[in-house]
């Protein structure tokens, strides 16, 4: 019984962010959408565009190779692996306690990877330009990332998301500046690795200052989609994970009674309308950065994991 | 060395040529000039063929202007490009359309012609193209690990067709070499032999952002040649609509070249800034972009008193708007970081190229149609023509904000003094072959208009140069050394039309 319970709240969460991926999508480009006194597309609009390009026909270059076609299923069922191992409305998920936050990065990573192979795989000029970019902007945010993990890890004493959640509800974890370099340097990669400005800008129309869009260029059709799906879990996933591990109030505990999963779930809501406020008022307020000036960026998240992970290291040897 | 006045003796004047003279030169006095040129003392206009001849718009330092030509029956000139680089598209273009060979000229190949017109040189001999255009050779960028980027004439964005082929060296950009013509029209082969109403209306064809400006261009020719002269009404109201004009495009372009630096909130108000400009034009005059409403001799519609409380009322809401969109493009830095230092054209170039408009004002050289030579009314208005030696983005950015507060300043100082009176005075049609030409100030610089009139009163000959001629090579000039990223800003601060520069 406890499996099946297990396996249920696994699923529904399975199935709520990829549910809830195109809407928060949506509700970010409806709110900068209002911040610049425009209407607005309905925020239902990228799952209308979802289905437009799923019925579409897909347009191969000539030269296309397996991989091409391959890699949009790769990135969608390796980001969505990965978005269902981040604690949404409760903790304690079944394919949790395989996987801790390492895997989440080496899912995401593998992902990006392909993605980068694919954007070179048919010879343009533009699907190289943004794989190069792409690929400087992965050895900046990866490192760094790592880096914020070991200082979580330190804090909690696992790498495995539930326990890290579970640890920082705790009251006596309180506050630390650790944590708080930790969450800064998060953001900052998250903004990176989501392709949000000021690193990439995600609406752009500009082929020359693309990087993630310039990499999907030749792609049409449901390999858009898997794409395009892929990134929206993308973000959900990394508000999810910041939402989770610095924000944890709410989340259901395992076993719980249904009631509590309810309340997990209004709070999980109530933090992804919030994140993605707050991305939109951010990107609003600040213009893209040179492409150069990225490692700077990446690099002061780096700093801030490494410094996190010192003071831990400091403060506990005294 | 020979003045422009002594050169401009030494040969065979045109009759009937106005404002400015023009002189059948021989081709000793045709190098002289070239040499002139090249030396920087004097300025280069424009350049244009015709069957069997060439001519060149001069400016000398002194402001004053003249048109040399030289007789070609063989179709053979000497190259100015060869010794003043900035003639080398128009005689390429030239080439094209008439078959005129600049003798000396080191590039070869082609520029409007693309090979699709099925006939080679259009306006003179129209022979038959037999054999396919060979392939189009770009310039060759050399070293090790230089890859190349070629990006248009498609473009990801709504923007016009053209072919951007970039040599970068991993992102920093060795070389970029335009290639335009994509939208040639034909425009002065539809002048030819067309009357002047019908010319004029194709001359506000010619570049759909600066239709006023080429509209006044035209019609100022046009009355320059037949001797006529707009009522004073009618030049108050021309410069209001070029005023307003100026100010959409540079509401709409600041807001634009923020929003190529991914920052859309100026985007966004300048935006509004821009819709109201346009809003209070259609109320004016009927048309958004006040196409066709300049006519030679005179403007086709009145403003009514509704339209004098709208522009107040446009006047006091952009002055009420505009300063805290200043502020707020001075105060991002991280707009700032991207437009300070980005696409630096030399002070050098741009007086070579004698750039004109936000780009060469940006760039130190003070040159402004509105002042030389100048047309009625603006010698009675005043106005600054603001100038910053900077040369980057955000000095072009600068220049155009100022440039926006100067339109505002010269709307109000034009409701104020508008004289009443009629609205047209009919050019007379010309007894026999007249020439005219007139030079305004669009929002992106001077544009050139010469006009030759049949004795029918149909435009025999007619040469519309947009400014971006001089502007689309300093492009390349400034772009060097940057990243390819930037290329986009860069594109956006200079704005040069493809319309205009292809015809």
């Amino acid at each position: 019984m406890a499996l099946i319970l297990d396996l249920l709240v696994q699923g529904g969460q399975m199935a709520l962010v990829l549910a809830l991926s195109p809407l928060l999508t949506g509700f970010v480009r409806k709110v900068k959408a209002r911040l610049l006194r425009r209407r607005g597309p309905s925020m239902l609009q990228p799952y209308r565009d979802l289905l437009r390009l799923l019925r579409k026909e897909v347009v191969l270059a000539d030269n296309a190779s397996w991989l091409f076609r391959v890699t949009p299923y790769l990135i969608f069922a390796a980001t969505w692996v990965a978005a269902a191992l981040v604690p949404t409305f409760a903790i304690g998920l079944k394919f949790s306690w395989t996987a801790d936050l390492i895997a989440i990065i080496a899912l995401l990573g593998s992902a990006r990877f392909f993605l980068a192979l694919a954007g070179m795989d048919v010879g343009t000029s533009f699907g190289g330009i943004g794989s190069s970019r792409e690929v400087m902007i992965a050895t900046l945010a990866e490192p760094a990332m790592l880096l914020i993990v070991f200082t979580l890890a330190l804090v909690a004493g696992s790498t495995q998301l539930s326990m890290v959640a579970v640890m920082m509800s705790q009251p006596e974890v309180g506050l630390r500046v650790s944590l708080g370099l930790a969450l800064i340097g998060l953001i900052m990669v998250a903004i990176a690795e989501n392709a949000r400005i000021p690193v990439d800008n995600p609406t752009t129309h500009l082929e020359l200052t693309m990087v993630h869009e310039a990499m999907v260029l030749e792609y049409s059709g449901r390999h858009l989609a898997m794409i395009e799906f892929a990134a929206s879990l993308k973000l959900l996933l990394y508000i999810s994970l910041i939402a989770c591990v610095f924000a944890p109030w709410g989340i259901a505990a395992p076993d719980s009674a249904p009631l509590a999963y309810a309340i997990g779930t209004a709070a999980y809501l109530g933090k992804l309308a919030l994140g993605g406020a707050l991305l939109a008022l951010f990107e609003t307020s600040i213009a893209k950065m040179r492409v150069f000036r990225v490692p700077d960026f990446l690099g002061a998240a780096l700093m801030l994991g490494l410094l996190g992970t010192l003071l831990l290291f400091v403060s506990r040897s005294l | 060395m020979p003045t422009l006045d002594e050169l401009m003796r030494q040969g065979r004047p045109v009759a009937r040529h106005r404002p400015w003279p023009r002189t059948v030169v021989d081709a000793a006095a045709w190098n002289a000039a070239a040499g002139r040129l090249s030396d920087g003392d004097w300025t280069l206009l424009g350049l244009w063929g015709e069957a069997g001849a060439v001519h060149m718009a001069l400016l000398d330092g002194t402001g004053g202007i003249g048109v040399v030509s030289l007789d070609c029956a063989d179709g053979r000139y000497p190259s100015i490009g060869q010794r003043h680089p900035p003639a080398l598209r128009l005689e390429r273009a030239a080439r094209d359309l008439f078959g005129l060979q600049p003798l000396g000229l080191p590039d070869i190949r082609p520029w409007l012609d693309h090979g699709g017109w099925g006939l080679r040189h259009p306006l003179a001999a129209r022979t038959e193209a037999t054999e396919p255009a060979p392939s189009y050779v770009f310039l060759p960028g050399e070293g090790e690990g230089l890859h190349q980027i070629p990006v248009g004439p498609v473009h990801a964005g709504i923007i016009e067709p053209g072919h951007f082929r970039f040599t970068a060296s991993g992102e920093t950009v060795v070389r970029l070499e335009q290639r335009l013509g994509y939208v040639h029209k034909g425009i002065e082969g539809l002048m030819a032999g067309a009357d002047l109403d019908r010319a004029a209306a194709l001359a506000g064809r010619t570049s759909g952002d600066s239709t006023v400006a080429y509209a006044l261009a035209f019609a100022r020719a046009a009355e320059a040649a037949t001797g006529a002269t707009a009522p004073p009404r009618a030049q108050w109201l021309r410069a209001l609509m070029a005023e307003l004009e100026r100010l959409a495009n540079h509401f709409g372009d600041i807001g634009a070249i923020c929003n190529d630096a991914s920052f859309t909130l100026m985007h966004a108000h300048c935006g509004i800034l821009r819709e109201r400009v346009l809003r209070a034009a259609d109320a004016c005059f009927g048309h958004r972009l006040m196409r066709d409403r300049i006519l030679p001799g005179g403007v086709a519609v009145d403003l009514a008193n509704s339209g004098v409380a709208a522009l107040r009322a446009l006047i006091a809401e952009c002055r009420a708007r505009f300063p805290a969109l200043t502020e707020l493009y001075d105060n991002t830095a991280s707009l700032q970081d991207r437009t300070v230092g980005t696409g630096i054209l030399s002070a050098a170039l741009a007086r070579q190229y004698a750039a004109g408009g936000y780009v060469g004002r940006a760039s130190g050289r003070s040159f402004d149609a509105r002042r030389t030579p100048g047309y009625p009314p603006y010698d009675t208005l005043r106005f600054d023509v603001p100038s910053l030696d900077a040369g980057d983005v955000d000095a072009r950015v600068w220049v155009r904000i100022r440039e926006a507060e100067q339109s505002l300043s010269l709307l109000e100082q034009i409701l104020h003094q508008l004289p009443e009176g009629p609205l047209r005075a009919e050019p007379t049609p010309p007894s026999e072959p007249c020439e005219g030409m007139a030079l305004t100030e669009s929002f992106r610089g001077d544009v050139l208009v010469w006009l030759r009139l049949a004795a029918d009163g149909t435009v025999a000959r007619c040469h519309l140069r947009d400014p971006s001629w001089f502007q689309w090579p300093l492009l390349e000039a400034a772009i060097h050394g940057n990243i390819v990223a930037d290329f986009p800003l860069c594109n956006k601060s200079f704005n040069c039309s493809y319309s205009g520069h292809d015809l």
